[in-house]
Parts: C-alpha cells; sequence; structure tokens
C-alpha cells in the first residue's frame, strides 16, 4: 500500500500553502495558499484512512467536514475582500497598516 | 453504535438555533424600524437556554451522545453556563450601541448567535470532528463581525488580520489533527488517550501535538501567535471586542485545554514544556506591551494576552512537575469564569464611558470622575479587578492560580510562579494608571460626550451583572468553588 508518497504529497503542499501565505502580498492568493493548506490535510486523511481501513471510515467524513468549512471559510474571505476593495480599490495586505503595534 | 438523541440535554444548543432562526425570520418580515425585535429575540434565546441548562444541572447525569463524541457532564454544563451568560452580558452591550450607529442589525444577531451556538457545541465535544465543527462555528462569524464597519477602514484591517492568522491556525490544527488520526487510528479523545499513552515517542507524534499547540495558540492569542489580537481589537465594534477577548477566547481554552487532558495526558512531556513557554511568555510580553499602551482598548487586549498567560500557568506548572492535573484544570476553569466576567465589564464601562469621552486614548478620560462619578467607580472595580486586588473576584482567580503552582511544587514551576508574580506587579502599573487618569488627573478639555443621560438600559443591566458578580465572587469565593467541584466531574466522566 502506497502511503508514503501521498504522506509526502500533503507535507508538500502544506508547506507550499505556509509560503504562499507569507510570501504573497495579493489577498486572493493568500486564500489559495489557505486553500492548498487545507487540501494537503484531506490527502493527509484520505491517504490514512485508506491505509487504516477504520470501520467507520472516520477519516473521509473528516475531509468531508474540512471540505465543508474551508467552502465556508473561503466565502467569508472572498466577502472580507470585496468589502476591503471597494474601501482601497486595492487587495494588498501591504496597504493594510493602519495600526501596528 | 447507538443514535438515540437525548433531547434534553441538547435543549440549549436547540434553543440557539431556533432564536437564531427567528432573528432570520425576523430580520426578513420587520420594516427597518423595527429591526431591534432581532436583538430582543437574541436577548431572549440566550437567556432562555440557560433554563434546561438549570434542569441539567440539577439532575446531575452524565449524558453521552454520539458513541461518546458528544456529552453532556458537569463541566460542558459549567461552562456552557458560562458561555451562555457571557453572550447574555454581550447581547445587551450590544443593543444601543448597534442600533445607534446604524449597523446592520438581523445579521449582527444572527452571526453572534451562530457563535455561541458554537462554543455551546465546543463545550461538549469529545471528538476531533466535533471539536473542529465547534471552534470553526465560533470562529467564523467573528471573522465577519470584527469588519462589522464596513466603511471603516480599520474595522476592514481588523477582520482581515483576524481572518488569514485564523485560517492559517485552523490549518494548522487539522494537519496536527490529521497526522494524530493516522497514528492512532483514533478521533475520539478516549481513544486517543490510550492509544498515545502506549505509544512509544515519536518525532511524528511530537510534531502532530506541537501543530496542535501552534493552532489554539493562535485561537487564545498566546504569545508568540498574538499578533492579530491588539489590531482586531482595536477596529472591531466595542461590544465585538468584548466577546473576542472573553467568548472566543474561553473557547480557544476550552478546545485545548480538553485536548491536552484528555486526549493526550500520555505524552505530556511533549506539551508541558511547551504550555510552560507560552505561559512565562504570554504573561511577559503581554504586560511588557502594555505598559506602553495610550488606547484603552489595545491596553485591554494587551491584557488579555497577559491574563491568558496566567491562565495557562496552572496547567502548565502540574504538568511539567508532572503532579495531579485535576487540581490544575480546576484552578484554570475557576481564572477562566471569573476573568470573564470582569473583562466584560472592564469593556461595557469602556462603552458607557465613551459616550462622554468620544475617544478611546486613556489621557482624553483623564477627569472623567468629576462629570460621570458612577462610570468612573466602575472603571476602579472592574480595573482593580483585573488586577487582582481583594475583595474584587480577580484575587480569588490568582490566588487559585497561585495555591496550584504551589501544590505542584518542582523547580521550573518555581520558576514559573516567580514570572507569574512579577508580572501580577507589573499588570497592576497599567491598570492603576488608568483608574489614575480617570480619579485623580485633572480633565484637559471639555468633555464632547453626553453625561447627564444615563447610559441605555440594556447596557446598565449587563454592567450591573458583572460588577455584580465581581464584588460578590470576591466576598465570597466559596461561590466559584462549585466550578471547580464540577470541571473535576470531566476526569471520571471522561
Amino acid at each position: 500500500m502506497l502511503l508514503n508518497q501521498f504522506l509526502v504529497l500533503g507535507a508538500a503542499l502544506f508547506a507550499f500553502g505556509v509560503y504562499g501565505l507569507l510570501v504573497r502580498r495579493n489577498v486572493v492568493l493568500i486564500l489559495l495558499s489557505v486553500e492548498l493548506m487545507l487540501n494537503a490535510v484531506n490527502i493527509n486523511l484520505i491517504a490514512f484512512e485508506s491505509y487504516l481501513v477504520s470501520a467507520q471510515a472516520v477519516g473521509q467524513v473528516f475531509a468531508i467536514f474540512v471540505i465543508t468549512v474551508a467552502a465556508a471559510e473561503v466565502g467569508i474571505g472572498l466577502a472580507i475582500v470585496l468589502m476591503i476593495f471597494r474601501n482601497r480599490k486595492s487587495a494588498n495586505v501591504d496597504d493594510l497598516s493602519l495600526m501596528r503595534w | 453504535m447507538s443514535w438515540e438523541v437525548d433531547y434534553l440535554a441538547i435543549a440549549p444548543e436547540l434553543i440557539i438555533i431556533g432564536s437564531l432562526f427567528l432573528v432570520l425570520g425576523l430580520d426578513l418580515t420587520l420594516p427597518r424600524l423595527k429591526k431591534y425585535w432581532t436583538a430582543t429575540a437574541a436577548v431572549a434565546g440566550s437567556a432562555l437556554a440557560l433554563i434546561p441548562l438549570a434542569f441539567l444541572a440539577v439532575e446531575g447525569e452524565t449524558i453521552s451522545m454520539f458513541d461518546g463524541s458528544y456529552v453532556v457532564d458537569e463541566f460542558a454544563l459549567v461552562l456552557k453556563g458560562l458561555f451562555l451568560v457571557t453572550a447574555y452580558i454581550v447581547f445587551l452591550m450590544s443593543v444601543n450601541y448597534i442600533e445607534s450607529e446604524r449597523y446592520y442589525q438581523g445579521e449582527y444577531y444572527l452571526l453572534l448567535l451562530a457563535s455561541v451556538l458554537g462554543s455551546l457545541v465546543l463545550a461538549s465535544a469529545r471528538d476531533l470532528i466535533v471539536l473542529f465543527i465547534g471552534i470553526e462555528l465560533v470562529t467564523g462569524p467573528l471573522y465577519l463581525l470584527a469588519g462589522w464597519r464596513k466603511g471603516d477602514v480599520k474595522s476592514n484591517e481588523a477582520s482581515l488580520k483576524y481572518f488569514i492568522l485564523g485560517v492559517l491556525s485552523t490549518a494548522i490544527l487539522l494537519y496536527g489533527m490529521s497526522v494524530l488520526y493516522g497514528l492512532t487510528g483514533e478521533i475520539t479523545f478516549s481513544g486517543l488517550a490510550e492509544a498515545t499513552a502506549a505509544m512509544p515517542n515519536s518525532p511524528a507524534l511530537t510534531m502532530a501535538v506541537l501543530f496542535l499547540i501552534v493552532g489554539f495558540g493562535f485561537k487564545i492569542s498566546a504569545v508568540p501567535f498574538h499578533f492579530w489580537a491588539p489590531d482586531t481589537y482595536e477596529g472591531a465594534p466595542t461590544p465585538i471586542t468584548a466577546y473576542l477577548s472573553v467568548n472566543s477566547k474561553a473557547a480557544g481554552f476550552v478546545a485545548m485545554l480538553l485536548v491536552m487532558y484528555l486526549a493526550l495526558p500520555g505524552v505530556s512531556d511533549v506539551w508541558a514544556p511547551a504550555l510552560w513557554a507560552l505561559a512565562a511568555l504570554s504573561m511577559t510580553i503581554g504586560n511588557l506591551s502594555a505598559l506602553r499602551q495610550t488606547n484603552i482598548v489595545r491596553l485591554l487586549a494587551y491584557s488579555s494576552i497577559a491574563q491568558a498567560g496566567f491562565m495557562l500557568v496552572p496547567f502548565a506548572a502540574a504538568a511539567v512537575a508532572g503532579a495531579d492535573l485535576e487540581e490544575a484544570f480546576s484552578a484554570t476553569v475557576i481564572y477562566l469564569v471569573i476573568y470573564a466576567v470582569m473583562n466584560l465589564g472592564a469593556f461595557g464601562v469602556v462603552i458607557a464611558g465613551a459616550r462622554t469621552t468620544k475617544s478611546g486614548e486613556i489621557s482624553d478620560w483623564a477627569g472623567l470622575s468629576n462629570v460621570d462619578s458612577r462610570a468612573a467607580v466602575l472603571v476602579a472595580v472592574f480595573f482593580f479587578s483585573l488586577a487582582g486586588i481583594p475583595p474584587l473576584a480577580g484575587w480569588f482567580a490568582k490566588f487559585v492560580m497561585f495555591r496550584s503552582v504551589m501544590i505542584a511544587g518542582g523547580a521550573a514551576t518555581v520558576v514559573l510562579a516567580v514570572v507569574a508574580a512579577v508580572n501580577a506587579v507589573i499588570a497592576l502599573y497599567y491598570y492603576a494608571k488608568v483608574v489614575k487618569s480617570v480619579w485623580l488627573d485633572d480633565a484637559t478639555r471639555e468633555f464632547p460626550g453626553e453625561f447627564d443621560e444615563p447610559p441605555a438600559g440594556s447596557l446598565r443591566l449587563a454592567l450591573a451583572i458583572s460588577v455584580g458578580l465581581t464584588v460578590v465572587v470576591g466576598f465570597f469565593p466559596a461561590l466559584a468553588t462549585f466550578v471547580a467541584d464540577a470541571s473535576r466531574v470531566i476526569a471520571a466522566g471522561g
């Protein structure tokens, strides 16, 4: 059974996601990076599930919940991006520096 | 596998769902000027949900549903009570604030009720999926609520910062959970506890646990994962800030402690040092940053970061020393409950005082006692309580914290106790600075706002509840110890 390959894929996707989130300046691209990270989690869950084969298919159920929540989260994120774009005509995170600690 | 549902046990959740739909319906049908009824529905819903809770508490049975994934025991009841009471107070604080600034009332209460529902689910969660859904239901609506002042760029920024770091933490948390599932094949807390205790320590397990801690660290805004907190607190509408600093922080704490205490007690040698570091850093950096804040909301933001550090102390200390976690667990829960009440009060008085001062700068609050002595008294009560001065409730929280550290014993815990003690003194300085500004300093200007009229009835009720609880618990700390007893039940019930 292949497991390592899928885990490596998951870890790589997750790492790309983290990198994109830190480096990208456009909010939409940041959202995409977050999606990458969440999908890395899904790959992990499904790979583990098909390796472990639990009676209740827990891993797959978990993955479905993750997909659902991820969709909701992107909905929220895009709403926020739209709101910011209306006020500033830009979706760049560097412009968001009104408050500094 | 049984699918029997005890409807009384989930009645609080059902009532919140019911009032959520009622708010939605009212918002769709009522004309604009009558939208305030949505507020009434939300306030009534959060109060009504306390009634089945009382019945369940009197019965005192542990009800386990869905194969032990959803458990209603005394511990869950205490936390649900805390979440509902604080939500009730936040709703009361919101009524006038939201109405006067012409926000979208219906959606506001809808989202806030959804968040409250999430916290109720969280208190009963005993497996990773339910826990994850609970956390997301708590924070999801808050991303939107933080940006509620749509035209205000500061509020936009607050919302976006919270959102990006929130989803990042969710992804990290989920990655940790997926690895944990892969290693053990379990998602229920009891199953995880057995599996991890029997397992040798592997790098993968260590990584999974650390990922979980990072994820939760963001949710409770512990240093070094606190960057979003001050900005989000400042930009969000003040009632939402109060909710963020109390309910959502408490929800994060509950999730973290449940996982560490119920699911991962076998690997405490991994998470104990991490929590120790989080506690020490949060207290120190939170307090030192609070010292140089001039804005009262930012000051409270950093103070809440520091308080999160204090809350972690008992648990971290007991785990590091290898002492009994039960005592520490109840100490943390007591701290959480007392903190919730006094912090809500502090934000309530910020809302009340801002009517007069129209400013969040502490220097603009100078001389408030001359024009509005009642608000000034409340400032003193809540800020001294946060500092932990007897006879206000805060002293008991700190007392319980230090006591549990002393029970745990050991060198590392003594170091943590010293850090906590030094920080308690630092904290007094900036809390007292606000009180001094309000009471002793002369007003530097005319107050622009109104101060002849008392604040709205709902805000006064919210303040009365918080000040009442703060003073009463301070004089009769025995009232708070039933919380401790209830949180001990969880060890037996699991």
